[in-house]
């Protein structure tokens, strides 16, 4: 197998990363992923390994602090009557209520079907939308109360990487005046250092620095996702969104993209939310796992937990609605759970759980009580009345005890809910178990 | 094995009535541009039974959709050259006269585009579209047969109230429906071939399961063969019975379902199966991109057209992959399993190098 020679060369992330610190600015390292530079593969004899090629799954860091902690976030878009007076007449719930933290340099996921509001999630966070109500804080400001103007100096920080590269990238400017742009708005680099900075980013990310003069339609899908990347970091930001990054791409070039995404997490610490639906993708990026389902987080945890014992029933369905390469050794399809007609109109969304109208295990008290989206494990929250693991729901809803109601959902008379720990962000110690209906810790 | 791609031989032998629905063979589309001659699909072979489905694999510019819309007769005929012979139902396809060809195309073959949306008309009602087909292919029967027909195929693929939506506009239809109406609209006059182009890659997994139930289904009961062609391999796992695998125009690998995703034995089919990362594997699974980006056409490369990706090509003695176009040859095991490449024996190679890194776990199971 012949080696190639450059490959040793390569700079090591922890090198990179020590000396930027030394000198006390944030820089960005040149010569980072040399295997995946697209330019460099044809005809010219180099080869790879198999492996040094690879990357496994990202990998969870239960002990990160939270980058950015979003609590209760929600954004209502008024929907107009037509006619000359356009009167409000409601409200699409986009986002309606939802908590969660990205860790310092790790990755959430968020998965849920089209429509269930998850690219708003994301816009909300960058402030591309101003939300209706709620928090977003990061580094002690709380991007949702932030005027434009106070707001400038932060977008450095959290930056956002489209989904579709064909669209995204201005096709009348050349590369160079694309990631250049960031630079200049925020006026960080004296003019003269900008093209070298625009080089320094285009080799991060795999493209050849001398094709800064040339225009996005001469380049290729992955390349121009590469140059989208390149322009979200420009300002070396600590949280990037990820809106679908790779679902416009062709199969072979998604994988050469993520594994990217993966170098500059590892390479400059950075945050992500990644949305995407699909979950294989995601289980692959991201060591957390968030699922929406109609404006609500009806699921989160680790990997682990949301993969291999999901507790809500839509996870479950969503889950085994994805096809299986596996499956061709067995042949035929593979036994699934079937979701019938389509999401609810989130103008007028189901009372209680908005999933239990598409439901199988759904009862009285789902249309009556909407299920809080209650701890149950170390790092796992469900929100359903009736949680349980794939073939284990319980008969009784769980949640009777914490929200005060009987079994069909109506109140008891005397009865004190207790939803403490119900809606922080983050994970508490302990969490309520649901065989012993206790609350338990470590 | 139900369908090999047909030698030269066999084929002159072979009664068209009783053979395969679908007979595509060394087929050569090719289109004159301002740069010269691009020549999107050469020397494909396949054939289809009635009942059996065949999912076509690759990445954009692979020549997939090309192939299958030169089955349709949907090319240009003053600007594609095609070349070769493709039969459906013993009728040549390859020449036939616009005329002919739109008695065919509609009434025994069918095909199901990608985006519904633009793929339907958007002035249009959606019964009213359905309906033009209906009528076209069966001149005597009037309008209400054909609405009654329309309404009957629209509850057939699972959209509720079919009496009242056959009266709406594609846009008051969700993307799960309107690619229920595009598949009612195909179905409309039971074709015994039915080509499904990426029919569910823009839709959400929830959805794509439902729409690849109906397809199934529907085959079951119209006992049509069916061709999909997606990029997606669980799809594949899940669908289709045979698989052929193209990569610039070419066929590089082509077998039953269970060999080319188990045992595949072309480098492009392992790094297909290396750069997506499935549900169900084990976390230390690698994602192993393939390097590069997808040839041009319009220069192809010399000898194996996948050899500036092939992270293998140095296990082939000499020069032998950069100068020479492999022939489709058997694979090692199982006559009907071919493939594409120099290797001489990539199933150990793909056993030692590539399984270890793509799924761990599998390769404990096998010691």
């Amino acid at each position: 197998m012949t080696q190639d020679p450059n490959a040793d060369a390569q700079v090591a992330p922890t090198e990179v990363g020590a000396n930027a610190a030394e000198s006390g600015e944030r820089q960005l390292a040149p010569e980072v992923s040399d295997a995946y530079s697209s330019h460099e593969v044809p005809g010219s004899g180099r080869h790879h390994s198999v492996s040094e090629l690879g990357h496994a799954a990202s990998t969870l860091d239960p002990d990160a602090p939270a980058v950015l902690t979003v609590d209760n976030l929600k954004m209502y878009f008024p929907v107009r009557s037509s006619g000359v007076v356009r009167r409000t007449i409601g409200h699409v719930q986009a986002v309606d209520g939802i908590s969660f933290e990205v860790p310092k340099g790790g990755s959430l996921g968020l998965v849920g079907e089209s429509g269930c509001g998850k690219s708003t999630t994301g816009r909300l966070i960058t402030r591309l939308y101003k939300p209706t109500g709620g928090s977003m804080m990061f580094e002690g400001n709380d991007l949702a109360k932030l005027s434009n103007k106070e707001m400038k100096p932060l977008r450095r920080d959290v930056q956002m990487i489209f989904q579709d590269p064909y669209t995204s990238l201005n096709p009348r400017h050349t590369v160079g005046t694309i990631v250049g742009a960031p630079l200049e708005v925020h006026k960080i680099v004296p003019k003269n250092q900008v093209l070298s900075r625009v080089q320094e980013l285009l080799e991060v990310v795999g493209l050849n620095p001398e094709h800064y003069n040339r225009y996005p339609n001469e380049f290729s899908g992955g390349q121009r996702q590469r140059i989208g990347i390149a322009r979200a970091l420009t300002l070396n930001p600590k949280v990037l969104v990820a809106d679908e990054p790779v679902s416009a791409l062709d199969v072979s070039i998604q994988a050469q993209v993520v594994n990217l995404l993966q170098d500059i997490q590892r390479e400059f610490d950075v945050a992500f939310l990644f949305i995407a639906h699909d979950l294989a993708i995601v289980r692959h990026f991201c060591p957390e796992i968030a699922v929406m389902y109609l404006g609500k987080i009806v699921e989160i945890g680790d990997r682990e937990t949301i993969y291999s014992r999901p507790h809500h029933p839509y996870t479950q369905a969503l889950l085994s609605a994805v096809p299986d390469v596996k499956q061709a050794a067995v042949g035929g399809r593979r036994e699934r759970i079937r979701l019938e007609g389509d999401v609810p109109s989130p103008i007028n969304p189901p009372s209680g759980c908005r999933f239990r109208t598409r439901c199988q295990f759904a009862q009285e008290i789902c249309a009556k009580v909407e299920p809080p989206l209650l701890q149950i494990g170390k790092r796992h929250k469900v929100a359903c009345h009736f949680a349980g693991e794939l073939g284990a729901h319980p008969a009784a809803p769980v949640t009777t005890d914490l929200l005060g109601v009987d079994d069909q959902g109506s109140p008891v008379p005397g009865a004190t809910p207790s939803n403490t720990q119900l809606t922080i962000p983050g994970y508490e110690k302990t969490w309520y178990d649901l065989h012993t209906k206790q609350t338990t810790g470590v | 094995m139900t369908s090999v791609p047909m030698t030269q031989s066999a084929v002159s032998e072979g009664s068209a009535s009783e053979g395969p629905l679908l007979v595509v063979e060394d087929l050569k589309v090719t289109f004159p541009t301002e740069d010269g001659p691009v020549t999107a699909v050469s020397g494909l072979s396949y054939s289809v039974e009635r009942g059996k489905t065949l999912g076509i694999v690759g990445e954009s510019g692979s020549g997939k959709s090309v192939s299958s819309m030169a089955v349709m007769g949907l090319h240009d005929a003053k600007s594609a050259q095609i070349s070769g012979s493709i039969r459906v139902g013993g009728t040549e396809v390859v020449g036939l006269g616009e005329s002919k060809m739109r008695a065919l195309r509609g009434n025994s073959m069918a095909m199901i585009f990608q985006d519904a949306l633009a793929a339907l008309h958007p002035f249009y009602k959606i019964g009213k579209q359905l309906e033009e087909a209906y009528l076209v292919h069966h001149s005597s029967a009037s309008k209400r047969d054909a609405r009654r027909k329309a309404i009957e195929m629209l509850d057939r693929v699972g959209i509720p109230q079919p009496d009242r939506r056959v009266d709406d506009y594609p846009h008051q239809f969700s993307g799960g429906m309107r690619q229920r109406a595009m598949i009612a609209m195909g179905l409309i006059n039971d074709p015994s071939l039915l080509i499904a182009d990426e029919p569910t890659t823009a839709l959400d997994v929830t959805v794509q399961a439902q729409i690849l139930d109906l397809l199934q289904d529907l085959q079951r009961e119209f006992n049509s063969a069916v061709i999909i062609i997606t990029h997606d391999l669980g799809v594949i796992a899940e669908m289709a019975d045979d698989v052929l695998v193209m990569y610039a125009g070419r066929c590089v690998e082509y077998g039953t379902v269970k060999q080319i995703l188990t045992a595949p034995e072309m480098p492009y089919t392992w790094g297909l199966l290396s750069s997506v990362p499935d549900v169900l594997a084990s976390t230390d699974a690698r994602l192993i991109p393939i390097p590069g980006n997808p040839p041009s056409l319009l220069r192809p490369p010399s000898g194996c057209s996948f050899h500036p990706r092939c992270v293998h090509s140095d296990k082939v003695p000499g020069d032998l992959c950069r100068t020479e176009l492999p022939p489709l040859l058997p694979a090692s095991v199982g006559a009907a399993h071919l493939r594409r490449c120099h290797l001489a024996d990539p199933s150990a190679v793909y056993q030692s190098e590539v399984l270890p890194e793509i799924a761990p776990d599998l390769v404990e199971e096998t010691r």
